[in-house]
C-alpha cells in the first residue's frame, strides 16, 4: 500500500519536473545504514568508525583514504620530510575551499591542531597527535597553545614539526581527529559548529539534516574541489543499531548499504545476496592477555601450553561462523609497511600436535594432571559471542589439561575499568583495533611502559628496546625488521595469546558502484554511485 | 478540587527530591565511568576530561550542583552524545514517543475495554474463551517477538508496509510499532475488563436496574460500566506513563527516534546525566498520570471526593 503511494508521489514528482521542463535528472541518492548514532561530529571529541564515516564525508584532512584504503593527497596535494624526519611542508590545494566558499587555509589546521591539544577541549584522541612537537606538553597543561609544532608558512604552506621522527605520521594525519576545522566557523558558532546550518565543511558532502536516532542527510557541496567527480547527490547516513533491523532495511530495498550484522546471519545472508555480502579482515585483534605478574601465569610454559591448546580453527568456524578467522600474530596481516607477521612456532604444527606439545609443557612447568591443580578464570565482558568463546576455550583447557576454568562477565565499562586500573586477573578477553595502519599500534600494547594498554603487564627488557629503536629508525626496511623482532618475542613468550582476526561486516547492494574492501575499513561516500 | 491538585502537585516536589537523590548516588555505585570504554583513555586525557564535566569534584558537591542546575531546568550536557544537552535530546525524542505512545494507549484503551467487555457480557461462551486466550496470549508473548514477527509478515514477505522507521509519521511507518506497543497492555485491559464487568453485573444497583426493565445497551453502557471501569482507570496511569516514556524494545525493532532507547543507552554508558535526566522524565510522568487518574476516579465513583 505505502509502496503504491510512493510511486504515486514520485509519479507525481516527474510530473511536475516534466511540466518545468527542467532538465535535471533524478537525484542520485545513497542510503546508508551506520549501525549506531554517532555520538558527536565534532572532529576533537570523536572516537568511533560510524562517526569517521560520517566525518570523512563532511570534512576533508589534509591526506584521505582512496576507494582501496590507500592513503592519497587529501586537501594537501603534496608534502615534503625533512632528511631528519621530523619536518613536514604541506602544499594545500589552491583550489581546496570551504562549503561557505570560503578558502581552506594553512591557518585553519593550525587552529585545529592547536584545539585538539588544548586541554580545555578535552579531546578524547589527543593523544594520537602526540609526536608533533610540544602537543603532548600542551594537553597536559605543561605548555602554552602557540607552542605546538605547527605553523602557517602562507596561507596555503602547512609546516609540522615533530618531538620525533614518526613513521607512521601520515597515516596518524588520516585518522579523524585530524580532520580541519573551519577557524572562522568555530569562532562564530563556539560549541554549535557542528549543528545542520552552522557546520561549515570541506569534504564531498554538507550536512543539511539531523535527526538523532533516526537519520543524518548530507547533500553534494558544490564548493569542494573534486565535485565534479562525485556523483552522489544526497546521502542518507541511518543509525540504526539493531543488527536485525539493518539487514531487514536492506531486504526491504531501503537501504543500500549496511555495516555490521550479526555473525549467525552469514550463511543464510550468502546463501540469498550471494557477492552482496563482503567480510573483509579488518585491522584487529581478538586476544586474551595472561596476568604475567602471579603464578602459574607469570611461567612462560603454562602461557605457550594455554595458548597452543586453544583450536583457533573451531573458534572461527562453529563459534563466530567465519566472521573472524584464526589467528596466530599479534599484528593483524596485510598492513602494507610491515608485511607478513611474525607466527610463534607452534603456528604450523596441527592441532593435535599442538596438545601433545602443550600437555608436556604443562607437566614440566608442574601444573595440571598429576601436578599443582590449574585454576583459571577467564573475564570477558558481557555479550553473547564473547560468552560463546570463553566456554569453548574454558572446555578446550579442561579436555587438555584437566583445569579448573571459571568464567566471570562484567559490562563492558566495568571489564575495562578494571583491567585498565590494573586489576589482578588469570586471562582476560580483550579486542584491538588500529588507530592508524602501522605494526606499532598493535606492538605498543606490550611495551611496559604502557601503564593503560598492557593488561597482563608483560615486561621484557629486550622488547621495550626494539621498540625504542624502532621509533628512531628513518629506514623504513630497517624499521620494519626491529618491528618483526619485537614481535618475534612475544610469539615466544606469549604474554597474549591472540585468537581471531576480527572482520568488518558490509551488505553492498548491487546497485551501489565504486566499493573497494580494505582492512581499513575506509569507505567515503565520495567514490560511490547507485545505479537504480 | 483546586486544592486538592495544588496540594498533590507541591507533595511531589519532596518525591522528586528522593528520586533525583537516589538515582544519582545509585549510578555512581556502578563500576566505571563515561570514558572507561572498550578502547581506554590514557591518564592525561582522562584528567581533561573529568575536569571538564566536573567529575574530578568530590561527590557530594557534583550533587549540589546537579540539583542547583535541576531546578533552573538544566539537566547538564549528554557524557556521551557531546554534541547535545540531555534537555535537547529529550526534547527531541520524546515527540516521538509521546504520539507513538498515545496512539498504543488509545488502541490498548479502547480495543481492551471492548474486547473485555464482550467476553463478561457471554461469560463462558466459545466467545469469552477465544477472546481471554488472545489476551492471554497478548500478554505473554514479548513484543521483541510480536515486533519481528508482524515485520516479517507485513513488510519482508508482503511488502505492504516499510521495514522500519519513521518516515513522514504516516500511518504505514506507525501501525505495526503501534500494534506491538499496545497489544501487551491491550490484553491487560481486556482482562481487568472482563473481571470486574461481571462483578460489576452482579451487583444489587445493577439487578435494580434491570428489574425496572432498561434495556440491556443503556445496563451495561450506562451503569455496569461506570463502576467496572474503576480498576481499568487505576492501571491507566503507570500504562500512560510507561507507553508514552518510550520503548527501548519497540523503538529499536521499528528504528523509532524516541526516548525509550536512552534508558538503555544511558544505563550502559555511563551517561549519568542521560540516565538523571530520563529517571526524572519517568517520574514526573508517573506522578502527573497518578494525579489524573485521581481526578479521573472522582469523577467516576461518587464515593471519591477530593475536597
Amino acid at each position: 500500500m505505502s509502496h503504491m503511494k510512493l510511486n504515486l508521489r514520485a509519479a507525481l514528482l516527474l510530473g511536475s519536473l516534466l511540466i518545468g521542463a527542467s532538465p535535471a535528472l533524478a537525484e542520485m541518492v545513497l542510503h546508508r545504514g551506520n549501525s549506531g548514532e554517532p555520538q558527536t561530529l565534532d572532529q576533537s571529541q570523536t572516537s568511533i568508525d560510524i562517526e569517521a564515516f560520517i566525518l570523512k564525508d563532511l570534512y576533508e584532512g589534509l591526506t584521505v583514504y582512496d576507494a582501496n584504503g590507500k592513503i592519497v593527497p587529501g586537501a594537501a596535494e603534496s608534502w615534503t620530510i625533512s632528511d631528519d624526519g621530523t619536518v613536514y611542508t604541506f602544499k594545500l590545494r589552491a583550489n581546496a575551499n570551504w562549503s561557505d566558499g570560503s578558502p581552506v587555509t594553512a591557518e585553519d589546521f593550525v587552529f585545529s591542531l592547536r584545539r585538539i591539544q588544548d586541554p580545555k577541549t578535552a579531546a578524547g584522541y589527543a593523544n594520537i597527535l602526540y609526536p608533533i612537537k610540544n602537543a603532548a606538553k600542551i594537553n597536559k597543561g605543561e605548555a602554552k597553545l602557540e607552542e605546538l609544532g605547527a605553523k602557517a608558512i602562507d596561507a596555503k604552506t602547512l609546516e609540522i614539526t615533530l618531538e620525533n621522527p614518526t613513521p607512521f605520521f601520515i597515516e596518524l594525519l588520516s585518522h579523524q581527529s585530524a580532520l580541519p576545522v573551519s577557524k572562522a566557523s568555530f569562532e562564530k558558532n563556539g560549541a554549535d559548529f557542528v549543528k545542520p546550518g552552522k557546520l561549515v565543511g570541506n569534504g564531498a558532502f554538507k550536512l543539511v539534516e539531523h535527526v538523532p536516532n533516526d537519520h543524518l542527510t548530507v547533500v553534494k557541496n558544490e564548493n569542494y574541489w573534486d565535485a565534479a567527480n562525485v556523483k552522489l547527490d544526497k546521502v542518507i547516513f541511518y543509525p540504526i543499531d539493531d543488527q536485525a533491523a539493518n539487514v531487514r532495511r536492506f531486504e526491504a530495498g531501503e537501504l543500500h548499504l549496511v555495516y555490521n550484522f550479526a555473525s549467525d546471519q552469514i550463511e543464510r545472508l550468502r546463501a540469498q545476496y550471494a557477492d552482496q555480502v563482503h567480510v573483509t579482515p579488518s585491522f584487529a585483534t581478538y586476544y586474551y592477555p595472561f596476568d604475567t605478574r602471579a603464578e602459574p601465569f607469570s611461567d612462560v610454559r603454562v602461557r605457550r601450553a594455554l595458548s597452543m591448546a586453544v583450536d583457533r580453527d573451531f573458534l572461527s568456524t562453529e563459534i563466530f561462523n567465519e566472521s573472524k578467522l584464526p589467528m596466530y600474530s599479534l599484528v593483524p596481516p596485510g598492513i602494507e609497511n610491515y608485511g607478513k607477521p611474525e607466527l610463534p612456532d607452534f603456528a604450523e604444527m596441527s592441532q593435535l600436535d599442538r596438545e601433545d606439545k602443550a600437555i608436556e609443557l604443562m607437566k614440566e612447568a608442574g601444573y595440571g594432571e598429576g601436578g599443582k591443580p590449574l585454576n583459571i578464570e577467564i573475564r570477558y565482558n558481557t555479550n553473547p559471542n564473547h560468552e560463546r568463546a570463553a566456554t569453548a576455550v574454558a572446555d578446550m583447557w579442561k579436555k587438555t589439561f584437566g583445569a579448573n576454568v571459571t568464567l566471570v562477565n562484567l559490562d563492558i565499562s566495568s571489564h575495562y575499568a578494571y583491567l585498565q586500573e590494573g586489576g589482578k586477573f588469570n586471562v582476560a578477553r580483550a579486542g584491538w583495533v588500529a588507530d592508524y595502519a602501522d605494526a606499532e599500534n598493535f606492538l605498543n600494547l606490550n611495551y611496559s611502559g604502557n601503564k593503560t594498554f598492557n593488561y597482563g603487564h608483560y615486561n621484557n627488557p629486550e622488547f621495550d628496546e626494539l621498540l625504542q629503536k624502532s621509533y628512531k629508525e628513518r629506514d623504513p626496511a630497517a624499521r620494519s625488521k626491529l618491528l618483526h623482532q619485537a614481535e618475534a618475542l612475544v610469539m615466544r613468550d606469549q604474554p597474549i595469546a591472540p585468537l581471531v582476526n576480527d572482520a568488518n561486516f558490509w551488505l553492498v547492494s548491487s546497485k551501489v558502484k565504486g566499493w573497494g574492501d580494505n582492512g581499513n575499513n575506509e569507505h567515503l561516500s565520495k567514490y560511490l554511485s547507485v545505479e537504480e | 478540587m483546586f486544592h486538592f491538585i495544588l496540594r498533590r502537585l507541591a507533595s511531589a516536589v519532596p518525591t522528586l527530591f528522593i528520586v533525583v537523590t537516589i538515582s544519582f548516588f545509585l549510578m555512581r555505585f556502578a563500576p566505571g565511568g563515561p570514558f572507561n570504554l572498550e578502547r581506554p583513555l590514557p591518564p592525561a586525557t582522562m584528567e581533561n576530561l573529568m575536569r571538564a564535566y566536573h567529575l574530578d569534584q568530590p561527590l557530594w558537591s557534583q550533587y549540589l550542583q546537579y540539583l542547583k542546575n535541576a531546578v533552573t531546568g538544566d539537566f547538564g550536557p549528554s557524557y556521551i552524545y557531546k554534541d547535545n544537552t540531555i534537555a535537547e535530546l529529550i526534547g527531541k525524542g520524546l515527540p516521538y514517543s509521546i504520539r507513538l505512545g498515545s496512539l498504543a494507549l488509545i488502541f490498548a484503551l479502547v480495543g481492551g475495554v471492548l474486547v473485555g467487555t464482550l467476553a463478561a457480557l457471554r461469560q463462558n461462551s466459545f466467545l469469552d474463551f477465544l477472546v481471554m486466550s488472545v489476551a492471554t496470549t497478548g500478554v505473554t508473548v514479548p513484543n521483541f517477538v510480536v515486533g519481528p514477527v508482524l515485520l516479517l509478515i507485513f513488510s519482508l514477505t508482503f511488502s505492504l508496509l516499510p521495514g522500519g522507521g519513521w518516515g513522514d509519521g504516516s500511518w504505514p511507518f506507525l501501525i505495526l510499532p503501534v500494534i506491538t506497543l499496545g497489544l501487551p497492555q491491550l490484553a491487560v485491559f481486556a482482562r481487568l475488563t472482563r473481571g470486574s464487568m461481571i462483578e460489576a453485573l452482579h451487583a444489587d444497583h445493577i439487578r435494580t436496574v434491570r428489574a425496572y426493565g432498561l434495556p440491556q445497551r443503556v445496563v451495561v453502557i450506562t451503569h455496569a460500566m461506570r463502576g467496572a471501569l474503576l480498576p481499568v482507570v487505576s492501571y491507566l496511569a503507570p500504562c500512560a506513563a510507561a507507553l508514552l516514556t518510550g520503548s527501548a524494545v519497540v523503538e529499536s525493532i521499528f528504528t523509532i527516534p524516541g526516548v525509550g532507547r536512552y534508558f538503555v543507552l544511558g544505563a550502559i554508558n555511563r551517561d549519568y546525566t542521560l540516565v538523571m535526566g530520563t529517571v526524572v522524565l519517568v517520574a514526573v510522568f508517573v506522578i502527573v498520570f497518578n494525579l489524573v487518574v485521581d481526578i479521573i476516579y472522582g469523577l467516576l465513583d461518587p464515593r471519591v471526593r477530593h475536597d
